[in-house]
Protein backbone atom coordinates (compact mmCIF):
# COMPACT_ATOMS: atom_id res chain seq x y z
CA UNK A 1 0.00 0.00 0.00
CA UNK A 2 1.19 3.64 -1.03
CA UNK A 3 2.46 5.12 2.36
CA UNK A 4 2.26 8.54 1.71
CA UNK A 5 -1.33 9.26 2.71
CA UNK A 6 -1.51 6.23 4.99
CA UNK A 7 -1.70 8.08 8.35
CA UNK A 8 -4.68 10.04 7.15
CA UNK A 9 -6.38 7.22 5.73
CA UNK A 10 -6.11 5.73 9.60
CA UNK A 11 -7.23 8.98 10.54
CA UNK A 12 -10.60 8.80 8.43
CA UNK A 13 -11.28 4.98 9.57
CA UNK A 14 -10.63 6.01 13.44
CA UNK A 15 -13.43 9.09 12.94
CA UNK A 16 -15.75 6.79 11.40
CA UNK A 17 -15.56 3.98 13.81
CA UNK A 18 -14.90 5.75 16.89
CA UNK A 19 -18.39 7.86 16.11
CA UNK A 20 -19.99 4.94 15.88
CA UNK A 21 -18.61 3.24 18.80
CA UNK A 22 -18.73 6.23 20.87
CA UNK A 23 -23.25 6.32 19.90
CA UNK A 24 -23.32 2.60 20.38
CA UNK A 25 -21.81 3.16 23.87
CA UNK A 26 -24.61 6.21 24.70
CA UNK A 27 -27.14 3.90 23.35
CA UNK A 28 -26.14 1.30 26.38
CA UNK A 29 -25.98 3.97 29.08
CA UNK A 30 -29.25 5.63 28.03
CA UNK A 31 -30.73 2.04 28.04
CA UNK A 32 -29.88 1.43 31.29
CA UNK A 33 -30.46 4.16 32.94
CA UNK A 34 -34.38 4.26 31.53
CA UNK A 35 -34.54 0.69 32.64
CA UNK A 36 -33.95 1.77 36.21
CA UNK A 37 -36.30 4.44 36.21
CA UNK A 38 -38.86 1.84 34.76
CA UNK A 39 -38.11 -0.22 37.51
CA UNK A 40 -37.87 2.19 40.18
CA UNK A 41 -40.98 3.66 39.42
CA UNK A 42 -42.69 0.19 39.25
CA UNK A 43 -41.25 -1.03 42.27
CA UNK A 44 -42.79 2.73 43.79
CA UNK A 45 -46.15 2.32 42.59
CA UNK A 46 -46.50 -1.14 43.60
CA UNK A 47 -45.24 0.16 47.56
CA UNK A 48 -47.78 2.27 47.36
CA UNK A 49 -50.70 -0.28 45.89
CA UNK A 50 -49.82 -2.32 49.19
CA UNK A 51 -50.13 0.56 51.40
CA UNK A 52 -53.60 1.91 49.95
CA UNK B 1 -36.98 -14.23 19.04
CA UNK B 2 -36.99 -10.17 18.24
CA UNK B 3 -34.20 -9.84 19.93
CA UNK B 4 -32.39 -12.55 18.90
CA UNK B 5 -32.96 -11.57 15.08
CA UNK B 6 -31.83 -8.24 15.99
CA UNK B 7 -28.48 -9.87 17.77
CA UNK B 8 -27.82 -12.03 14.49
CA UNK B 9 -27.73 -8.94 12.06
CA UNK B 10 -25.86 -7.31 14.63
CA UNK B 11 -23.09 -10.08 14.41
CA UNK B 12 -23.50 -10.03 10.37
CA UNK B 13 -23.41 -6.83 9.65
CA UNK B 14 -19.99 -6.64 12.06
CA UNK B 15 -18.46 -9.88 10.69
CA UNK B 16 -19.13 -7.76 6.88
CA UNK B 17 -17.65 -4.82 7.89
CA UNK B 18 -14.75 -6.66 9.08
CA UNK B 19 -14.48 -8.77 6.01
CA UNK B 20 -14.99 -5.41 4.03
CA UNK B 21 -12.09 -4.28 5.59
CA UNK B 22 -9.89 -6.68 4.68
CA UNK B 23 -10.68 -6.44 1.17
CA UNK B 24 -9.94 -2.67 1.46
CA UNK B 25 -7.02 -2.64 2.99
CA UNK B 26 -5.04 -5.33 2.04
CA UNK B 27 -6.94 -6.81 -1.24
CA UNK B 28 -8.31 -3.21 -3.45
CA UNK B 29 -5.03 -1.65 -4.99
CA UNK B 30 -4.59 2.16 -4.16
CA UNK B 31 -5.48 4.52 -6.74
CA UNK B 32 -3.26 6.11 -9.24
CA UNK B 33 -4.06 9.99 -8.22
CA UNK B 34 -4.60 9.75 -4.60
CA UNK B 35 -2.50 6.98 -3.58
CA UNK B 36 -4.07 5.33 0.38
CA UNK B 37 -6.20 7.60 0.94
CA UNK B 38 -8.90 7.23 -1.38
CA UNK B 39 -10.15 4.40 0.41
CA UNK B 40 -11.95 7.10 2.81
CA UNK B 41 -14.44 6.97 0.39
CA UNK B 42 -15.92 3.34 1.51
CA UNK B 43 -16.87 5.10 4.52
CA UNK B 44 -17.77 8.36 3.57
CA UNK B 45 -20.02 7.56 0.65
CA UNK B 46 -21.99 4.79 2.40
CA UNK B 47 -22.14 6.98 5.26
CA UNK B 48 -24.48 9.35 3.28
CA UNK B 49 -26.34 7.19 1.67
CA UNK B 50 -27.36 5.50 4.85
CA UNK B 51 -27.87 9.14 6.73
CA UNK B 52 -29.91 10.46 3.52
CA UNK B 53 -31.91 6.94 3.49
CA UNK B 54 -32.55 7.20 7.10
CA UNK B 55 -33.68 11.25 6.96
CA UNK B 56 -36.34 10.18 3.92
CA UNK B 57 -37.65 7.28 5.47
CA UNK B 58 -37.84 9.62 8.61
CA UNK B 59 -39.65 12.12 6.43
CA UNK B 60 -42.17 9.44 5.24
CA UNK B 61 -42.81 8.13 8.95
CA UNK B 62 -43.45 12.22 10.09
CA UNK B 63 -46.47 12.20 7.07
CA UNK B 64 -47.56 8.85 8.35
CA UNK B 65 -47.87 10.18 11.19
CA UNK B 66 -49.72 13.51 10.69
CA UNK B 67 -51.82 11.34 8.62
CA UNK B 68 -52.86 8.45 11.43
CA UNK B 69 -51.43 10.39 14.71
CA UNK B 70 -50.02 7.14 15.19
CA UNK B 71 -47.11 7.33 18.12
CA UNK B 72 -45.25 4.40 16.70
CA UNK B 73 -44.71 6.74 13.65
CA UNK B 74 -43.01 9.52 16.00
CA UNK B 75 -40.88 6.55 17.19
CA UNK B 76 -39.75 5.51 13.88
CA UNK B 77 -38.97 8.80 12.68
CA UNK B 78 -37.04 9.78 15.92
CA UNK B 79 -35.39 6.65 16.01
CA UNK B 80 -34.06 7.32 12.31
CA UNK B 81 -33.16 11.04 12.56
CA UNK B 82 -31.01 10.05 15.59
CA UNK B 83 -29.13 7.11 13.50
CA UNK B 84 -28.97 9.70 10.23
CA UNK B 85 -27.85 12.45 12.10
CA UNK B 86 -24.66 10.17 13.54
CA UNK B 87 -23.88 8.80 9.55
CA UNK B 88 -24.34 12.93 8.48
CA UNK B 89 -21.38 13.51 11.23
CA UNK B 90 -19.69 10.29 10.11
CA UNK B 91 -20.31 11.53 6.21
CA UNK B 92 -18.76 15.14 7.56
CA UNK B 93 -15.98 13.53 9.38
CA UNK B 94 -14.55 11.45 7.05
CA UNK B 95 -15.14 13.78 4.56
CA UNK B 96 -12.82 16.89 6.49
CA UNK B 97 -10.12 14.29 6.59
CA UNK B 98 -9.89 13.28 2.68
CA UNK B 99 -10.36 17.31 1.62
CA UNK B 100 -7.27 18.05 4.13
CA UNK B 101 -4.74 15.70 1.73
CA UNK B 102 -6.53 16.48 -1.67
CA UNK B 103 -7.56 20.05 -1.12
CA UNK B 104 -4.63 20.91 1.06
CA UNK B 105 -7.70 22.40 3.80
CA UNK B 106 -10.01 20.70 6.09
CA UNK B 107 -13.13 22.84 5.09
CA UNK B 108 -14.38 24.81 2.24
CA UNK B 109 -17.37 27.13 1.88
CA UNK B 110 -18.38 25.00 -1.48
CA UNK B 111 -22.14 24.28 -1.66
CA UNK B 112 -21.94 20.66 -1.34
CA UNK B 113 -20.25 20.85 2.09
CA UNK B 114 -22.02 24.20 2.85
CA UNK B 115 -25.85 21.95 2.37
CA UNK B 116 -24.50 18.79 4.43
CA UNK B 117 -23.27 21.31 7.44
CA UNK B 118 -26.93 22.70 6.82
CA UNK B 119 -28.45 19.82 6.92
CA UNK B 120 -26.47 18.41 9.91
CA UNK B 121 -27.96 21.47 11.62
CA UNK B 122 -30.96 21.04 10.46
CA UNK B 123 -31.38 17.75 11.97
CA UNK B 124 -29.58 18.14 14.86
CA UNK B 125 -32.08 20.97 15.59
CA UNK B 126 -35.14 19.24 15.27
CA UNK B 127 -33.54 16.31 17.92
CA UNK B 128 -33.23 19.69 20.22
CA UNK B 129 -36.67 20.40 19.77
CA UNK B 130 -37.66 17.49 20.97
CA UNK B 131 -36.57 18.18 24.01
CA UNK B 132 -37.73 21.31 24.49
CA UNK B 133 -41.76 19.68 23.99
CA UNK B 134 -43.13 18.40 27.10
CA UNK B 135 -46.80 17.33 25.83
CA UNK B 136 -46.45 13.96 23.61
CA UNK B 137 -49.06 15.22 20.61
CA UNK B 138 -47.72 18.49 20.27
CA UNK B 139 -43.95 17.24 20.53
CA UNK B 140 -44.99 14.51 17.66
CA UNK B 141 -47.01 17.08 15.29
CA UNK B 142 -44.66 20.06 15.46
CA UNK B 143 -41.66 17.43 15.15
CA UNK B 144 -43.18 15.81 11.98
CA UNK B 145 -43.64 19.30 10.28
CA UNK B 146 -40.07 19.71 10.79
CA UNK B 147 -39.18 16.71 9.41
CA UNK B 148 -40.77 17.11 6.66
CA UNK B 149 -39.45 20.56 5.69
CA UNK B 150 -36.03 19.48 6.81
CA UNK B 151 -36.10 16.95 4.37
CA UNK B 152 -35.81 20.13 1.33
CA UNK B 153 -32.12 20.31 2.74
CA UNK B 154 -31.65 16.50 2.12
CA UNK B 155 -32.70 17.49 -1.78
CA UNK B 156 -30.61 20.40 -1.83
CA UNK B 157 -27.61 18.77 -0.42
CA UNK B 158 -27.63 15.37 -2.62
CA UNK B 159 -28.41 17.37 -6.27
CA UNK B 160 -25.99 20.55 -5.03
CA UNK B 161 -22.94 18.55 -7.37
CA UNK B 162 -25.50 18.78 -10.03
CA UNK B 163 -26.41 22.37 -9.72
CA UNK B 164 -23.16 24.11 -8.31
CA UNK B 165 -19.92 22.77 -9.90
CA UNK B 166 -17.57 24.14 -7.46
CA UNK B 167 -15.04 22.16 -5.53
CA UNK B 168 -16.58 18.61 -4.55
CA UNK B 169 -15.92 16.44 -7.03
CA UNK B 170 -19.23 15.75 -9.32
CA UNK B 171 -21.26 12.07 -9.76
CA UNK B 172 -18.88 9.52 -9.65
CA UNK B 173 -21.36 6.45 -8.71
CA UNK B 174 -22.59 4.39 -12.34
CA UNK B 175 -26.12 5.17 -11.08
CA UNK B 176 -25.83 8.36 -10.99
CA UNK B 177 -23.36 9.67 -13.80
CA UNK B 178 -24.88 7.08 -15.99
CA UNK B 179 -21.38 5.75 -17.19
CA UNK B 180 -18.78 3.53 -15.33
CA UNK B 181 -16.37 6.52 -13.93
CA UNK B 182 -14.88 4.50 -11.43
CA UNK B 183 -13.36 0.51 -11.58
CA UNK B 184 -15.95 -1.97 -11.46
CA UNK B 185 -14.09 -3.48 -8.45
CA UNK B 186 -13.93 -0.43 -6.51
CA UNK B 187 -17.32 0.90 -7.03
CA UNK B 188 -18.39 -2.95 -5.94
CA UNK B 189 -16.66 -2.70 -2.75
CA UNK B 190 -18.24 0.37 -2.03
CA UNK B 191 -21.68 -1.01 -2.90
CA UNK B 192 -20.56 -4.17 -0.11
CA UNK B 193 -19.48 -1.28 2.68
CA UNK B 194 -23.07 0.45 2.07
CA UNK B 195 -25.00 -3.03 2.54
CA UNK B 196 -22.99 -3.58 5.72
CA UNK B 197 -23.26 0.30 7.42
CA UNK B 198 -26.97 0.22 5.91
CA UNK B 199 -28.07 -3.56 8.26
CA UNK B 200 -25.76 -2.21 11.33
CA UNK B 201 -27.51 1.28 11.08
CA UNK B 202 -30.52 -0.73 10.99
CA UNK B 203 -29.90 -2.75 14.23
CA UNK B 204 -28.72 0.71 15.87
CA UNK B 205 -32.04 2.39 14.90
CA UNK B 206 -34.08 -0.59 16.50
CA UNK B 207 -32.32 -0.25 19.59
CA UNK B 208 -32.70 3.42 19.92
CA UNK B 209 -36.71 2.55 18.75
CA UNK B 210 -36.72 0.32 21.73
CA UNK B 211 -35.61 3.23 23.89
CA UNK B 212 -37.99 5.42 22.31
CA UNK B 213 -40.89 3.36 23.09
CA UNK B 214 -39.26 2.59 26.93
CA UNK B 215 -39.20 6.49 27.34
CA UNK B 216 -43.06 6.51 26.37
CA UNK B 217 -43.76 4.26 29.40
CA UNK B 218 -41.43 6.21 31.37
CA UNK B 219 -43.74 9.05 30.62
CA UNK B 220 -46.85 7.26 31.19
CA UNK B 221 -46.19 5.80 34.51
CA UNK B 222 -44.60 9.40 35.52
CA UNK B 223 -48.52 11.00 35.24
CA UNK B 224 -49.86 7.98 36.37
CA UNK B 225 -47.40 8.40 39.61
CA UNK B 226 -48.33 11.69 39.91
CA UNK B 227 -51.98 11.67 39.25
CA UNK B 228 -51.91 9.53 42.41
Amino acid sequence: MDQRNFLYMFYGFAAAWFLLAAYLLTLVSRESKLRKEVDNLKRMLEEREKKG
Amino acid sequence: MKNKILMAVALASGLYLVRNLYVILLQLPDEAAQGAIYRIMYFHVPGWITSFSAYFLAGLASVWYLIKRDPRADEYAVALTEVGTIFTMLGLATGMVWARIIWGVWWVWDPRLTWAFICFLIYAGYLMLRKTIDEPGQRGRIAAVVSIFAFVSVIITYKSIDWWRTQHPGAVLSFRAGEQRMDPAMEGMLFHNWFALTAFAGVIMMLRLGQERMQRELDALRRYTHSL
